[in-house]
């Protein structure tokens, strides 16, 4: 009897796990790789070059970025810092929470865990979707945070794109104009195939600052799993040894 | 040695404890996978309990330093993340842990006679570990630490009259706020883990005062040898020692593929929004409890309607109590004259598999935003919730039963 109950069990499970997600818009994969360093520290020059004029990374510390991503101190000195801060300092801006509040309407947030908050494919949509639109404060609007208050900070890199709309008829009757796809009207300096790296190595960067340990955990993780199925193997060749007489 | 030991046996009774709680206590020889949970639990509560410590070592109980003290522990604190993510997930663990246990319970009758203060003590416990739980999960101050505790707080506030002050008195303040946190944090170091172990204490005694239940619901002292040993026993140290430590290692392969390559457990032991510093001008698009607590959720917001004075809110605040005391009536419910399942008949297997269906769909709506569909859905889960105990002192006594066997069975 029991065997149906824990199949019904297990069987829900997946129902259950795949609920977890959910988006409106469709997300692009970022497909980044945490485990190349190049992509990492490209992303950290992006971040410190673009992001940090406004956001803050304030549980991260310089001399970590050095030593996880494989850069010299002197050079993080010299290339990714540019306050003043000492190496052990944590990655904080100058701009206040009020400024940022003045300036945007909304405090920039810090971007430490944004990653984690956000997922990676959500940032890596986020940061490529940037549209002209003349309603909006900075000329920009956003297909994946509509009505954001962050200007298009990458605009020199990627250009500007306008948006094609297409009309769609609800289930009600009425016609909608929806964004269908962004057509780029005005080239940056860096080709499209060019850009979506340069947004892939940020938020590669993103990803390590949520959880710098991930590398090293996963790493860990399988000699501990090796030494719990020996561990194990030991143990049930004891209890065999054990429970031999036991009928 | 021996002298030694005699030494201390003339002060303390260490050999007695050994030889009534371990190599002299008899369990019966046909436990099978559902028995490694409880000894399962014990780990886990002991896991819990260490991690703790270290984890207080670095943690600030201050609304201020909260969030950034977390994450001070994850990226400066030697092995910081390590310990972190073991106390996040044996969180979890406990809850997935403790109900198998529980199922196990029911599965097997374990909480009818003479075993009925074993199921007590048990649901004490379960009742310390959702405060526990509770408590706990404010501490890392994320959005949803603030947010969901603001929701069960307000649930007080739904209580006629006295609700209002209920809730201030709980906080500590007008909202949640650093007097929240450092209550919540004495709360969850001190008071519920003193009170949860000597309940466990308690739970422990209690079951070697009568002994162990098993899978064929026997009581195996019926039948004993002519030394006073049961005949289907043997002794729990070194036979379910050594099979317990199989388990442990079968558990522990589990626990650190969570730790070491799923921390947030697809969002349900560490949700998104928690990696976000509390906010209390934010409040984020859907908040929902830890998945542990959501088949009760579901139960609450199942009430859409008033009556008369009472509002659906204090209604299903109501029900949801209810929900969880009935199950302290378990062994007075079930009028059975068998305990196991396997000599039980078909209305019993039907309501039982029809129990879990309804928990663990309660437990996926409790985590999702109510549509008018899902709510009827919830509303289903509920009745079949209470269905199954509330008429339970029918169906178990009409329900055709099977002959149970003299002696245990392996199957």
């Amino acid at each position: 009897m029991k065997k149906p109950l824990i199949a019904i069990l297990f069987a829900l499970l997946p129902a259950v796990a795949l609920a977890a997600g959910g988006h409106d818009v469709e997300l692009d994969k970022a497909n980044i790789d945490p485990a190349n360093k190049e992509s990492l520290q490209r992303g950290a020059k992006v971040f410190v070059n673009y992001c940090m004029s406004c956001h803050a990374a304030k549980y991260q510390r310089y001399n970590r970025v050095a030593r996880d991503l494989g850069i010299r101190e002197d050079d993080v000195i010299e290339y990714l810092m540019f306050t003043g801060d000492k190496i052990g300092d944590h990655m904080d801006v100058a701009m206040t929470k009020a400024d940022g509040k003045a300036y945007f309407g909304a405090a920039p947030p810090d971007l430490t865990l944004v990653a984690r908050v956000r997922g990676v494919d959500w940032l890596y949509s986020y940061l490529r979707t940037f549209y002209l639109d003349d309603t909006r404060p900075f000329g920009v609007n956003n297909l994946v945070f509509p009505n954001v208050g962050m200007p298009h900070v990458l605009w020199e890199l990627q250009g500007w794109q306008k948006p094609v709309y297409e009309t769609v008829t609800d289930s009600e009757g009425h016609e909608h104009q929806v964004v269908e796809s962004l057509e780029l009207v005005e080239a940056g300096t860096q080709a499209p195939a060019e850009f979506d790296r340069t947004v892939r190595d940020l938020v590669n960067f993103l990803a390590y600052m949520g959880e710098p340990i991930k590398q090293e955990r996963q790493r860990l993780g399988i000699k501990v799993l090796l030494y719990l199925l020996v561990f194990f193997v030991i143990a049930y060749l004891l209890k065999k040894e054990y429970w031999k007489d036991i009928h | 040695m021996s002298s030694f030991l005699s030494w201390i046996d003339a002060r303390f009774p260490l050999t007695k404890m050994w030889e009534e709680h371990l190599s002299k206590y008899y369990a019966p020889k046909n436990f099978n996978f559902w028995y490694f949970f409880g000894s399962l639990a014990l780990l886990v509560l002991v896991l819990q309990i260490v991690t703790g410590i270290f984890l207080t070592m670095n943690f600030k109980p201050s609304a201020a330093e909260a969030f950034a003290s977390v994450e001070y522990i994850m990226r400066d604190v030697e092995w910081g993340w390590l310990i972190r993510y073991m106390h996040s997930t044996g969180a979890s663990a406990f809850f997935i842990v403790v109900y198998l246990h529980m199922f196990r319970a029911m599965l097997y009758g374990s909480y009818k006679g003479p075993r009925e203060l074993i199921w007590i003590f048990g649901m004490f416990i379960y009742l310390c570990l959702m405060a526990e739980a509770f408590f706990g999960y404010l501490l890392p101050w994320g959005q949803m630490s603030y947010w969901g505790a603001q929701v069960i707080i307000s649930l007080f506030g739904a209580i006629p009259v006295i609700g209002d002050d209920l809730s201030l008195w709980i906080r500590g303040d007008f909202v949640i706020s650093d007097a929240t946190l450092n209550r919540f944090f004495a709360l969850h170091v001190i008071a519920v883990p003193l009170v949860l172990l000597v309940l466990v204490v308690m739970h422990i005694l209690a079951l070697h005062e009568v002994g162990s239940n098993n899978p064929d619901g026997i009581d195996i002292k019926k039948n004993k040898d002519e030394n006073g040993i049961p005949k289907d026993g043997i002794p729990f140290h070194p036979y379910y020692s050594v099979k317990d430590i199989a388990g442990v290692a079968v558990f522990l392969i589990f626990f650190s593929i969570v730790i070491f390559f799923v921390p947030e457990g697809g969002g349900y032991f560490l949700e998104r929004p928690n990696f976000e510093p509390a906010d209390p001008l934010k409040t984020p698009d859907h908040i929902a409890p830890v998945w542990y607590f959501t088949p009760y959720y579901a139960i609450l917001r199942a009430v859409t309607i008033d009556i008369g004075p009472l509002s659906a809110k204090f209604l299903g605040v109501v029900l949801m109590g209810a929900a969880v005391v009935i199950l302290f009536f378990l062994p007075w419910l079930d009028r059975s004259p068998v305990r196991s399942i396997r000599y039980r008949g078909p209305i019993y297997k039907f309501m039982l598999g029809a129990f879990v269906v309804a928990f663990v769909v309660l437990g996926y709506l409790g985590t999702q935003a109510p549509t008018a569909g899902k709510t009827l859905l919830a509303q289903i889960g509920t009745a079949v919730y209470f269905a199954f105990f509330l008429l339970m002192p029918i169906y178990t006594k009409i329900d055709k039963t099977k002959p149970v066997p003299e002696r245990v069975t392996f199957k």
